[in-house]
């Protein structure tokens, strides 16, 4: 555990505030709103990008046309105005940073008040951070230590420009431009994200990291992440958000991809801690993430993911089981208060004969909150052998939200073993009294047991990510138990 | 003619033989209309997602058939419970068998809906009763626009019904491509308690499709312990559509066993109203061939301290496909709820494909609800623990089959019941063991 004290949480409960709710005054290069292929062609120009480049964004822009936006998610909200959406946005001063003196200083403090100042986390930990700020990278650190073992980490755009042939063999093959409306939208329009190659049998020799934050009032934000792992390779993948406050919804609609190719392994973990908008249900950023990856054989791909803020979040990191041994797992805590939605969970898709996939899923949902287990197990005839534990557990506190678990198993084959397992319940009286009567406080007690609750996953996430989500998770539920 | 020109052309047809400005037949109009506009559900309904009607439907159903029955007991006896001493109410083709049926009695009425639709004296019931709780979607709205008759079963305060009553309706293939829509009332007043067998039976191999809607009303502290029994032929689909209402401290127990049929839908819907009721809803499904059993559960918890307990244990061998699609439902005032769903499923062959889809939506904090669902095979050592003792193959998969189902089998309260289902299970998997063991 951290130092982190009653004192300090204590503190924090009175300053209810979204505490990373500020704005940083950068001027930045914002493009009309609205969206249209002309817009298109501008984000596409802006960012120096090939023809073929420009051509998949449109013929992305077309499918988009003929999409609608889904509704069977558990979710309710006003659907956001797409056509009042800036879709480019970038900090204005962007010259290439060779150190961090000449980072425009504002950023800089921006960044401390985050918590993640560059000069420590560079030297801390040995975590390379990527930083998007406004879709568009500013700083990348760590570059050279990677180059030498041949990785290649660096914002998409870059990688568009500098390595064509390696995005586009794999750009959209695990998340098709026409797999579901926001993605149609993400694959037109994204701004910029992290790529992230890693050759043949290296392993990454430190956790690869990405802060996303939306700043400029009314953008949107749409990152498209592509993240391959070549045969025999591993790598440990963070990402982690937060957002200055807003009132009005803004729209973060992000494309992730893995491929792992065989023998390689890719962890994925995520903190997410968009703004969740305030007690009222006002504001808070809209979350509609498509996030999936492909296994080959023998390969591993191991989401983690811990979501404590957005208003409404709607994603399902998923897992194709194509080829043979492959293993698929997710591990996720999903934590709702006030007016939050969260309708999340994975699709595991058993192709390949011997794969095995594993769901952890914890929900807690508080005050009026909805969170929503949503899952897909698959299993192809083909798929011999195959084997799934899920476990989903839902913890309520409060008389007024609600936890839901739509599972979904599809079976056709008889050698398969699937498990599937799903709890709803408070914490127990039993268990505050016995903490009570040791002298710890209710509020810490409920702490202390959410911590355990969901201890299985917390184990799962990189130390650094590990700490702050645990703190993060004691900050959302505060206050929620009456 | 297409399926929804022929309902037309044969309501009207209807109109001609019932009285059509009665109560009932208002509801008939609305529910026509309910049927017209919503039609047949598709698979891109969710509810609907992993069991397709289309080629069901596609076929020119008679929905009025010939008024000829040739129907002897002992043609039909091997499908009744006939070890036991029970009340009957027997129908062939859709249509009232008095000669087969038993329904002498007294203090309480087991009687047809035709008459209980038109006579005056049970109007009052009607009124309460009739359509309050069968949903308005299109296949129970096409029930209720053809409803004339079934089994009205209405047991009066502080009455134990001393034996069982079984439902039974046949089919004798007097025409090509039959249609029926039974439709049934079960109204069981306070402290009451009654045991009903229900099951439909196609006598020759020619298509019939069976639509029936069941009611069932249970008021305070009344015990309802009914028993579906599905073991039809090849040619014959069935879709149920079972609703139970409980008032406080009421049990409702409801077996399903569904053995066979080209296609079974059971839609099973339970609607507690009280506090400390107690709803078990259990079924066995072993198909194999091409069959389709499709299971679609709901508990619907709206008041406290309330339980629930579903168990459905399911076996599929060759083409078969299984579908369970179970939700319990916890409104904001339910606190106290003690809600258990478990689904677990054999697949024998490689072909066997099962969907589940076992949910939970609950408002409610302080609650217990659990569902776990398994799909998986027998146990191997277990096969070759036995095989080492001495017991043949065959015998004991079979074996292992029947314990797997036996938790299930444990809670039926007619000793002839379980004897018959545990021959059924025997006769499916081919052995001949009493698995009395």
């Amino acid at each position: 555990m951290s130092k982190y004290t009653e004192e300090q949480l204590e503190k924090e409960l009175k300053e209810k505030e979204y505490e990373y709710g500020f704005y940083t005054d950068i001027e930045s290069d914002t493009i009309p709103i609205g969206l249209s292929e002309e817009v298109i062609r501008i984000i596409s120009a802006k960012k120096n990008e090939p023809e073929w480049m420009t051509e998949w964004r449109l013929e992305s822009y077309r499918y988009f046309m003929e999409m609608e936006e889904p509704e069977w998610a558990n979710v309710h909200y006003e659907k956001p105005d797409l056509q009042a959406i800036s879709y480019y946005s970038a900090p204005n001063k962007k010259p290439k940073y060779n150190s961090l003196d000449e980072v425009d200083p504002e950023l800089l403090n921006t960044f401390e008040r985050l918590g993640i100042s560059l000069e420590e986390q560079k030297k801390l930990a040995g975590v390379a951070v990527d930083i998007v700020m406004d879709s568009v990278s500013v700083a990348t650190t760590f570059k050279e230590t990677l180059a030498e073992k041949g990785i290649i980490f660096c914002p998409i755009s870059e990688a568009i420009r500098n390595h064509p042939e390696l995005v586009k063999k794999y750009l959209g093959t695990v998340v098709p431009q026409k797999d579901n409306y926001y993605a149609a939208l993400n694959s037109a329009v994204f701004s910029d994200g992290s790529f992230c190659y890693i050759p043949k049998g290296v392993k990454c020799p430190m956790e690869l990291s990405t802060y996303f934050r939306i700043n400029q009032a009314g953008t949107g934000q749409f990152e498209r992440t592509l993240v391959v792992a070549d045969k025999g390779s591993y790598v440990s993948y963070l990402e982690g958000c937060t957002a200055p406050s807003r009132d009005e919804n803004q729209l973060h609609a992000a494309v992730v991809e893995l491929i792992a190719l065989d023998d390689a392994e890719i962890k994925y973990s995520t903190v997410q801690n968009w703004y969740p908008g305030n007690a009222e249900g006002k504001g808070g950023v809209f979350n509609f993430v498509t996030k999936r990856g492909l296994c080959e054989k023998n390969a591993k791909i191991s989401w983690t993911q811990v979501e404590t803020g957005s208003a409404v979040t709607w994603k399902y990191p998923s897992c194709v089981l194509k080829g043979d041994n492959s293993v698929g797992e997710f591990y996720s805590i999903a934590v709702t208060n006030n007016f939050q939605q969260a309708d999340t969970g994975t699709k595991m898709i058993h192709l390949g004969k011997n794969t095995k996939s594993t769901i952890i899923s914890k929900g807690i949902s508080a005050g009026k909150s909805q969170n929503s287990y949503r899952g897909l197990v698959k299993i192809n005839p083909r798929a011999t052998n195959a084997r799934n534990f899920s476990q989903c557990d839902s913890l309520l506190m409060g008389n007024e939200c609600g936890a839901h678990t739509f599972p979904y198993i599809e079976n056709s084959n008889s050698s398969s073993k699937i498990e599937h397992e799903a709890t709803t319940s408070k914490i127990g009286e039993d268990q505050i009294f016995y903490c009570n009567q040791r002298g710890i406080d209710t509020e810490k007690a409920i702490a202390l047991i959410v911590n355990g609750f969901s201890k299985e996953v917390l184990n799962k996430l990189p130390m650094e990510f590990a700490v702050e989500a645990q703190k993060l998770l004691e900050i959302s539920l505060e206050g929620s138990v009456g | 003619m297409s399926f929804k020109d022929n309902i037309v052309s044969s309501f009207i047809a209807l109109e001609n033989e019932v009285d059509t400005e009665s109560y009932v037949h208002q509801l008939r109009n609305k529910a026509l209309a309910d049927f017209e506009r919503q039609g047949i559900p598709m698979r891109k309904e969710e509810a609907y997602k992993y069991t397709s009607l289309k080629s069901l439907f596609g076929k020119d159903y008679t929905l009025f058939p010939k008024k000829e029955t040739a129907i002897e007991y002992k043609d039909i006896k091997k499908y009744l419970v006939h070890q036991i001493d029970a009340y009957r109410v027997v129908f062939i083709d859709g249509i009232y068998s008095s000669h087969l049926s038993q329904t002498t009695h007294d203090k309480f009425d087991v009687c047809l809906m035709s008459s209980a639709l038109s006579h005056p004296k049970y109007s009052s019931v009607i009124q309460k009763h009739y359509n309050k709780l069968a949903g308005n979607d299109g296949l129970s709205s096409l029930n209720t626009a053809f409803a004339r008759e079934g089994a009205y079963i209405h047991i009066k305060k502080n009455i134990a019904v001393e034996k069982p009553i079984e439902v039974v309706y046949f089919s004798t293939g007097n025409e090509d491509h039959l249609m029926v829509q039974p439709r049934n009332l079960v109204v069981v007043e306070e402290n009451a308690q009654v045991q009903i067998i229900e099951r439909h039976q196609s006598l020759t191999d020619n298509a019939v499709l069976t639509n029936v809607v069941t009611e069932v009303f249970a008021d305070k502290r009344a015990m309802v312990d009914y028993y579906k029994i599905q073991n039809d032929r090849l040619n014959a689909s069935l879709i149920d559509h079972t609703n139970v209402e409980q008032q406080g401290d009421s049990e409702v127990r409801l077996h399903t066993f569904s053995f066979g049929g080209a296609l079974t839908r059971n839609n099973l819907y339970f609607y507690q109203r009280g506090e400390h009721c107690n709803s078990l809803l259990n079924g066995v499904t072993i198909i194999e061939g091409k069959q389709h059993v499709d299971h679609s559960t709901l508990v619907h918890h709206t008041s406290p301290n309330c339980e629930s307990y579903q168990e459905y244990k399911q076996i599929f061998d060759d083409k078969a496909v299984g579908v369970f699609n179970g939700k319990v439902l916890v409104d904001k005032v339910a606190q106290k709820i003690n809600a258990f769903q478990q689904n677990n499923n054999i697949l024998i062959s490689d072909k066997a494909t099962i969907n589940a889809k076992p949910q939970l939506e609950i408002f409610a904090d302080d609650v217990r609800c659990s569902h776990g669902c398994t799909i998986g095979q027998l146990d191997e050592d277990a096969l070759f623990y036995m095989q080492s003792r001495g017991i043949p193959k065959k015998e004991a998969r079979a074996l292992l089959m029947y314990a797997f189902a036996n938790s299930v089998l444990e809670s039926v309260k007619i000793p002839e019941i379980k004897a018959r289902i545990t021959k059924l299970i025997a006769l499916k998997l081919n052995v001949e063991i009493g698995f009395d063991l």
